[in-house]
């Protein structure tokens, strides 16, 4: 059941692996990451997200939703079947774990926008989604959109991460790209919907930190529509990432730049003209959007993933290459634990961030 | 006719007294009078400005809530039965000075600020920078953003014309006239060393102060006073007066005798005659009028500057708000019912208008609501007093503050409230050469430009106690307030959780 209405803050552990060739990895491996870092979390939070999941299903969007209780699926179902062209519903399997208590009911639906479905001018498929899942989290008791992109899904809950992803069976599972997370809420409600990563349309996002800025951040994308539902404050990153890179179409390399900007000393001494003018615009217009107060986050989309710290750097990430696999971490034992001599192994600066990404050549 | 009215103030001259005679010099309102080896005090004059307690040599003076005291009434107040008094004597509308001094709630006093412990650390100001640079201006909803022949992004929106603040302060409008030249010079020079602007106010801009037009924001009010395409120009942003928050609603009336040759040729009025700005804008009725004036405003400054609407907090500021927004102002000036003005009707003064902090949190929800808030900036103005304040002001919803009345007290303002007199003790609400002698204009600016300084060291240290290195990350981030002892439907309106919550 979701605890009353306000957001909780969190330290935490992140991990994230990525196949740069597309090659799928076995789940088993980012368990093995994560699991590393226990003493991170508290055993009120893991999750997972896998990016390739559903290859025989990668044209229908993918709604994980969880339900607090078996009773609350009708009524969303009901919606679902009007809202969209279903052509699978099934309960994502789970398995009984020790460490995993009493769970929510988690169930997975595919399908596409009804052709005929009156919607206003202009708007996309990906729009249609956003409001869809919208309606869900805010109109539906007990009823919560897990993940809702295409060919990939998040798996989340009360535990740690090991055991959520055994409850998920996630050794089922392949995917060329896997982000973890371990959670260590200080305000501790021990609710599954605030287990990371957040995650809308193909975005996803694991958090360790804090957002200082999450109230101004919040009423920011409130102005587009978005609803802060999740208790969370790395829920904002999901819908700030969808707002700059799906609706505005910023590049992504804009993305760090919003989230973690350069400070003004910096941008007075950037010695191009061009440079500085792009910074100054960014910071006047985007300045709502900067993530302030300490974070290191992995943003997942279909191509690779990113990983990025605060201005200051005053939460841990380190990265790694080997051959093809690209490797994050809020710590190298995390990475060693399964790529003992990686190539290359550095710690980031502070609001530089690692974008690594799938070949070009790589057709999904 | 006899005078009832009993007098406010007792000045006591205590023994250390020399009789040198300076508090005579000092008094500008005819208290003081040395006779027959001592000093006379008339108390019934007496304003209680303080000037001749501080410039005693001798400490020798203290000015006392008038001892004499008739039977207790809780609803027949004193300041009530003189009010009446005194228009029974004189069938007039009575006059006011400086800003609202009833005790309504001060909801400033009643918001608590957060601080950082543990999960996200406080930052050490000290070490770490605190970004307090400040954009006023229209700002574009999103940025086109494309890589150029060598694949380096670049901008491709055009932003408007933005001010740049180096600390989220600027010196509100006061008109030339309402305070004489030195503390218009003092403003514009402490605007110009702290990076920061000053609003030359409704009464023009004097050609000497043209120098310092990058960091003036010039009015134009009802009056249209010494408005003309030179003052425009000279300008680095241009604010439409639509209302002030001490008297919404009303103009102004400055009196002839206030209006010597200097601000006459500053209003493009004959010296000596009554300067009336009127109610209302005689080519605004409806909001289409005022989007022609703001239109009218920007082609005529060829689109080069930010062109904003003043207006007071009234019951439906939030729609007044949006529909100037809409109407095409850059930024927006909310004047709260705490404002100064030279002169006011105590009855207006006292009884109209909104508290700022809930006209701020309305006219921010209000444009949120519409999705429009980040195009357009908010100034927040109107009782400002502590650098407190401006945070709490900014977390609400504010882009920035405006202070008036608090740079009048560094420069000497003890709120005795009577500018309208035109007898200003300390030089500043008057045109008398020899008052105005009073304020040293280089000693001015340095008052003025500490209190900026010790108000922009005291914001850094509360963002790094919040753990907030960037002055956006605070604007409208009502998260780190919380209320204590305001009832439920004000926590409503602002926003803003109880402590504890």
């Amino acid at each position: 059941m979701r605890p009353a209405q306000r957001y909780d803050h969190a330290g935490c552990a992140t991990a994230g692996i990525l196949h740069k060739g597309g090659q799928l990895i076995n789940g088993e491996a980012i368990i093995e990451a994560i699991a590393t870092m226990r003493e991170r979390g508290n055993g009120l939070g893991g999750g997972f997200v896998g990016y390739g999941i559903y290859p025989e299903m990668k044209d229908y969007y993918a709604l994980h939703i969880m339900y607090d209780r078996e009773d609350y699926r009708q009524p969303v179902e009901r919606y679902l079947e009007r809202a969209l062209l279903l052509i699978r519903s099934e309960r994502i399997p789970t398995r009984p774990t020790p460490g995993v208590g009493l769970a929510p009911v988690f169930w997975r639906y595919f399908g596409t926008i009804p052709p005929n479905e009156p919607r206003p001018a202009g708007e996309s498929d990906d729009d249609y989604m956003v409001r869809v899942v919208m309606r869900i989290n805010l109109e539906f008791e007990g009823a919560y959109v897990v993940s809702s992109g295409k060919n990939m899904g998040v798996f989340k809950g009360v535990g740690y991460p090991e055991d959520i992803g055994r409850f998920f069976r996630l050794e089922e599972y392949s995917a060329y790209l896997w982000i973890a997370h371990a959670r260590f809420p200080t305000n501790s409600p021990a609710w599954w919907g605030g287990a990371h990563p957040f995650s809308l349309l193909q975005w996803s996002v694991v958090h360790n930190g804090e957002l200082s800025s999450y109230g101004i951040n919040k009423r920011y994308v409130e102005q587009f529509g978005y609803r802060c539902t999740l208790l969370t404050d790395t829920e904002v990153f999901v819908y700030l990432l969808d707002l700059f890179l799906r609706r505005q179409k910023l590049p992504w390399e804009i993305i760090p730049i919003i989230l973690a900007p350069p400070f003004w000393d910096q941008i007075y001494r950037t010695d191009s003209a061009q440079r500085r003018a792009l910074l100054t615009a960014i910071r006047q217009v985007y300045g709502a959007g900067l993530a302030n107060g300490p974070f290191s986050i992995i943003i997942g989309h279909p191509r690779g993933f990113i990983g990025l710290t605060d201005r200051i750097k005053l939460r841990p990430l380190i990265a790694a290459r080997h051959g093809e696999m690209a490797y994050l971490a809020s710590e190298e034992s995390a990475i060693r634990a399964i790529c003992p001599s990686p190539d290359e192994i550095w710690e980031p600066l502070a609001g530089t961030p690692v974008d690594e990404r799938l070949f070009e050549e790589v057709v999904l | 006719m006899k005078n009832f009215l009993p007098s406010d103030f007792l000045v006591h001259i205590g023994p250390e007294c020399i009789l040198c005679g300076r508090c005579v010099r000092e008094c500008s309102f005819g208290v003081l009078e040395q006779k027959e080896g001592r000093i006379i005090a008339h108390h019934a004059r007496c304003v209680a400005c303080q000037r001749c307690v501080v410039f005693c040599p001798r400490s020798a003076i203290a000015i006392l809530p008038h001892p004499s005291t008739s039977r207790h009434n809780a609803y027949w107040t004193p300041e009530q039965r003189r009010a009446l008094l005194r228009q029974a004597q004189t069938g007039a509308i009575l006059l006011a000075g400086a800003g609202n001094d009833q005790p309504y709630l001060s909801i400033w006093d009643h918001l608590l600020l957060d601080a950082s412990q543990v999960t996200n650390p406080s930052i050490d100001p000290l070490r770490e920078p605190m970004e307090l640079v400040t954009f006023i201006g229209r700002k574009p909803d999103h940025l086109e953003i494309v890589p150029d022949e060598n694949g380096e992004l670049r901008l491709a929106t055009e932003l408007p014309p933005q001010l740049k603040l180096d600390t989220p302060i600027i010196f509100g409008a006061m008109s030339l006239g309402a305070v004489n030249l030195r503390v218009h010079k003092i403003l514009a020079e402490a605007a110009r060393r702290a990076g920061t602007y000053f609003n030359c106010g409704e009464g023009g801009l004097h050609e000497e102060l043209y120098p310092y037009g990058q960091n003036t924001i010039v009015q134009v009010a009802s009056g249209r006073f010494g408005v003309h395409q030179r003052y425009l120009d000279a300008a680095a942003a241009i604010e439409i007066k639509i209302g002030q928050g001490a008297k919404p609603g009303i103009g102004g009336h400055l009196a002839g005798e206030k209006v010597t040759e200097e601000i006459a040729r500053t209003r493009m009025i004959p010296p000596g005659t009554d300067a009336i700005s009127p109610a209302p804008h005689h080519d605004i009725y409806s909001i289409e009028d005022l989007a022609q004036l703001i239109y009218a405003l920007k082609e005529a400054t060829n689109y080069s500057k930010p062109v904003g609407v003043k207006i007071a907090a009234v019951h439906h500021v939030a729609a007044i708000a949006t529909g100037a927004a809409r109407a095409g102002a850059d930024f927006l000036t909310i004047d709260g019912f705490r404002g100064g003005t030279g002169a006011a009707p105590l009855v207006i003064r006292n009884h109209v208008g909104l508290p700022l902090e809930i006209a701020l949190a309305a006219v921010d929800d209000r444009l949120r609501e519409e999705g429009i808030r980040h195009q357009v900036s908010i100034i927040a103005s109107g009782g400002i007093r502590s650098s407190a304040d401006v945070i709490k002001a900014i977390a609400l919803g504010a882009d920035a503050v405006s202070i008036c009345t608090a740079a009048l007290i560094a420069l000497g303002c003890t709120l005795c409230q009577a500018c309208y007199t035109g007898r200003c003790a300390w030089g500043l609400t008057t045109q008398d050469p020899e008052l105005i002698k009073r304020l040293d204009i280089d000693e001015g600016v340095e008052r003025v430009q500490n209190l900026l300084r010790a108000w922009t060291l005291e914001i850094k240290e509360v963002m790094g106690a919040l753990g907030i290195n960037a002055i956006e990350s605070l604007r409208g981030n009502r998260e780190r307030l919380r209320s204590i002892g305001l009832d439920v439907h004000t926590q409503e309106v602002l926003g803003v959780r109880p402590a504890g919550m």
